[in-house]
């Protein structure tokens, strides 16, 4: 088993490569995540930047290279053993662009679904761990209701508030912000943003780049499944060192 | 939403109302009735024909119709319904040859299992404990109502023990104190040791008799009993059965999936009647001589099996509709694939297909009938049966129409079930 490189990081990726058919999605791609570090990953659509942090939690299987997380300070490295896959689900939480939340279910079982049939967690302490995370995310008073009920906006705080209900030391988000109308994004971003400062590990693909520049610690520019440039965000917006890079970013900061 | 009520009225503006619809039935009248020339002689004409239709219907089945008679001699030049072959006849239809003076075991019967259904219709009693519960005291009241004595093989209720026991010590060995495991232990071997005993034919079978009336075997049974039973069990086992070949069809596993999707196509593939024959004439010749299964059970695996295959086709397509998406939030949540399963995946599916799924009990309701075929009588074949009287030939019409108007009753009733089940389940979830 691969072993973790250092103390402080919790997502070490070697050498990772996958195809969809013939298709090279992601190519030797190599990123190590230190604790409490933020990342932001962004790239023109079909870079495969959603494929790559869908690859750490097992929602897409890579086909070469490893993918290492440590769970409660043990290093795991993703197999087929389903016994990992479930471990490393329990300390990743993962925040969709469409949001996903269940329509059967109101939004505090929403929340408190995983702890009680994952975590076998009593229903009482779930239900006030949610609430807390609802107050958190300023929604308490719609608990419940259903998700149809509520705007995208709040759908999307649900959602964040769903996942840390596991309370993972890692966060994913896949463009968390993409389907939302304008005056909704600030919402989000606002709680992500929380989120960051208390000090989660956090992946974030999006096309937010005053995200970016407040909160990440370093931005992954990708390009065809390639990780083009990285760096810190001031450096990666005033200096691009890559030609992809910079007409990436003219094309999305000055229209 | 609540974004309104946050961001209070944009202006001070007073609210406008709707159009006032002017009312009373005359405008109502015009408007949908009497609005062209076309329109007004089409209200006429139709108005006529159901004025005509109704007063021959209402002459021939009320006014002229003979109510009670000794004999159809009695209906014949009339001009109107012979009710009196209904009266004469309704216990044969109801119950068949069931033993004259034992009626009231199949009346009973179908009260037991028409509580059963309709408490099992009620969506607080939807959870596994509750449904086992109500299931299992109908069951064995409408089958010792039905047999009138139950004679349960020591074989079966130690095997029963042997698993049980067995299991309850593996799922409980982490929690369990050391008395318990000393019961589990002691269960399991006792168990163990009559069974092999058993099979290697040291003991002789024993049976636990509970013996309350006279035994009536199930070529005597007939009528609404019989056409309840193979519908109620025939879809309470398809359903679920069906629900497990759907999730098979769309496994990972290539065997699981070969297996599911053979089934599907081959019992898809043929007819109902083929089916009960196979079970009824050729299943007897590929069994060992001298074991003997019963028809009726025969043709009630028969319909289960059919069941089964057509219900899965409709859940899959429930499965289908599902957004990939919720299958990658459980997943992300770290669900194993059996939380995923019932928590998430089925309760979305099934409630987008009940209309389908409706379609198919109210079909298979009916479909049971075809059990004829095979010589068991069902509904359908006591009320034919009941014009073989040589008292009461000639009078199908007033037969049929009465085993219609009853089917209808059990139909009628699953399709408003359905309405009621759509709407209910959907109150949340709608904007």
């Amino acid at each position: 088993m691969a072993a973790l490189n250092g103390v402080s990081t919790v997502i070490q990726l070697d050498q990772v490569n996958k195809w969809y058919g013939q298709f090279h999605v992601l190519t030797d791609i190599n990123l190590q995540v230190k604790q409490g570090e933020k990342i932001v990953i962004c790239g023109p659509s079909g870079s495969g930047k959603s494929t790559l942090i869908r690859c750490i939690n097992r929602l897409e299987e890579h086909q070469a290279g490893s993918i290492v997380v440590s769970v409660d300070g043990k290093p795991i490295e993703l197999s087929n053993d389903v016994k990992n896959v479930e471990a490393i689900r329990k300390e990743v939480g993962m925040v969709f662009q469409s949001f996903n939340l269940f329509p059967h279910l109101t939004i505090l079982d929403n929340l408190t679904l995983a702890p009680i049939w994952v975590k076998k967690m009593p229903k009482k302490e779930a239900e006030d761990i949610a609430m807390s995370l609802l107050k958190r995310v300023r929604i308490p008073e719609q608990a419940l209701k259903y998700p149809g009920q509520l705007s995208g906006g709040q759908q999307q705080r649900v959602a964040i508030a769903r996942a840390l209900c596991m309370r993972p030391q890692i966060m994913l988000f896949d463009e968390p912000t993409s389907a939302l109308d304008p005056e909704m994004v600030k919402e989000v971003l606002d709680v992500m943003v929380e989120l960051a400062k208390e000090g989660m590990t956090m992946l974030v693909v999006t096309h937010e780049m005053g995200f970016a520049r407040s909160v990440a610690d370093r931005v992954i520019f990708m390009d065809r499944g390639e990780i083009v440039e990285e760096g810190p965000p001031k450096e990666f917006f005033a200096n691009p060192r890559n030609e992809r890079t910079r007409t990436f970013l003219s094309q999305i900061l000055h229209h | 939403m609540s974004q309104a009520t946050e961001a209070g009225p944009a202006t001070t503006r007073p609210a406008m109302l709707p159009p006032t619809v002017d009312g009373g039935p005359l405008a109502w009248l015009r408007k949908n009735l009497f609005s062209s020339w076309g329109n007004a002689i089409t209200t006429v004409l139709l108005v006529a024909c159901v004025v005509w239709l109704g007063s021959f219907l209402i002459n021939w089945a009320v006014l002229k119709a003979t109510f009670s008679a000794e004999s159809g001699k009695e209906c014949v030049g009339t001009g109107g319904a012979c009710w009196a072959i209904i009266n004469a006849k309704l216990r044969y239809i109801f119950f068949g040859s069931f033993p004259y003076d034992q009626h009231w075991r199949p009346l009973f019967a179908i009260l037991a299992m028409l509580t059963m259904l309709v408490l099992s219709c009620d969506r607080r009693m939807w959870n596994a404990g509750r449904l086992a519960i109500i299931w299992g005291i109908g069951s064995v009241i409408t089958f010792m109502l039905m047999f009138g004595q139950i004679h349960i093989p020591v074989t079966l209720i130690s095997a029963i023990i042997f698993l049980a026991s067995l299991a309850a010590a593996l799922l409980r060995r982490t929690v369990a104190d050391n008395t318990e495991r000393t019961v589990y232990t002691a269960a399991t071997v006792l168990s163990g040791i009559y069974l092999i005993l058993r099979v290697l034919g040291i003991l002789p079978s024993y049976s636990v008799p509970i013996v309350l009336f006279s035994y009536v075997e199930t070529g005597s049974w007939g009528g609404l009993a019989v056409t309840m039973i193979l519908a109620t069990y025939g879809l309470a086992f398809a359903f679920p059965y069906g629900i497990l070949l759907a999730l098979g069809r769309r496994s990972n596993l290539p065997l699981i999936r070969g297996l599911c999707i053979g089934f599907i196509e081959l019992i898809r593939g043929v007819p109902l009647i083929s089916l009960l024959i196979m079970a009824s004439v050729m299943l007897p010749l590929f069994l060992p001589s001298g074991t003997n299964i019963d028809k009726f059970l025969r043709a009630q695996v028969a319909v289960i099996l059919f069941a089964g295959a057509y219900i899965a086709e409709i859940v899959r397509g429930g499965l289908q509709a599902l957004p990939k998406g919720q299958f990658e939030a459980a997943d992300a949540m770290g669900l194993n694939y059996v939380q995923r399963t019932t928590l998430i995946v089925l309760p979305q599916a099934l409630r987008v297909v009940i209309p389908p799924l409706i379609n198919t009990f109210i079909g298979f309701f009916k479909d049971t009938s075809l059990v004829l075929i095979i010589g068991i009588f069902d509904f359908l074949k006591t009320a034919s049966q009941a014009l073989v009287d040589p008292l009461w030939t000639g009078f199908p019409g007033e037969i049929y129409l009465f085993a219609a108007a009853v089917y209808f009753c059990f139909c009628f009733s699953m399709s408003r079930y359905s309405k009621y089940l759509e709407r209910e389940l959907n109150k949340g979830t709608q904007r």
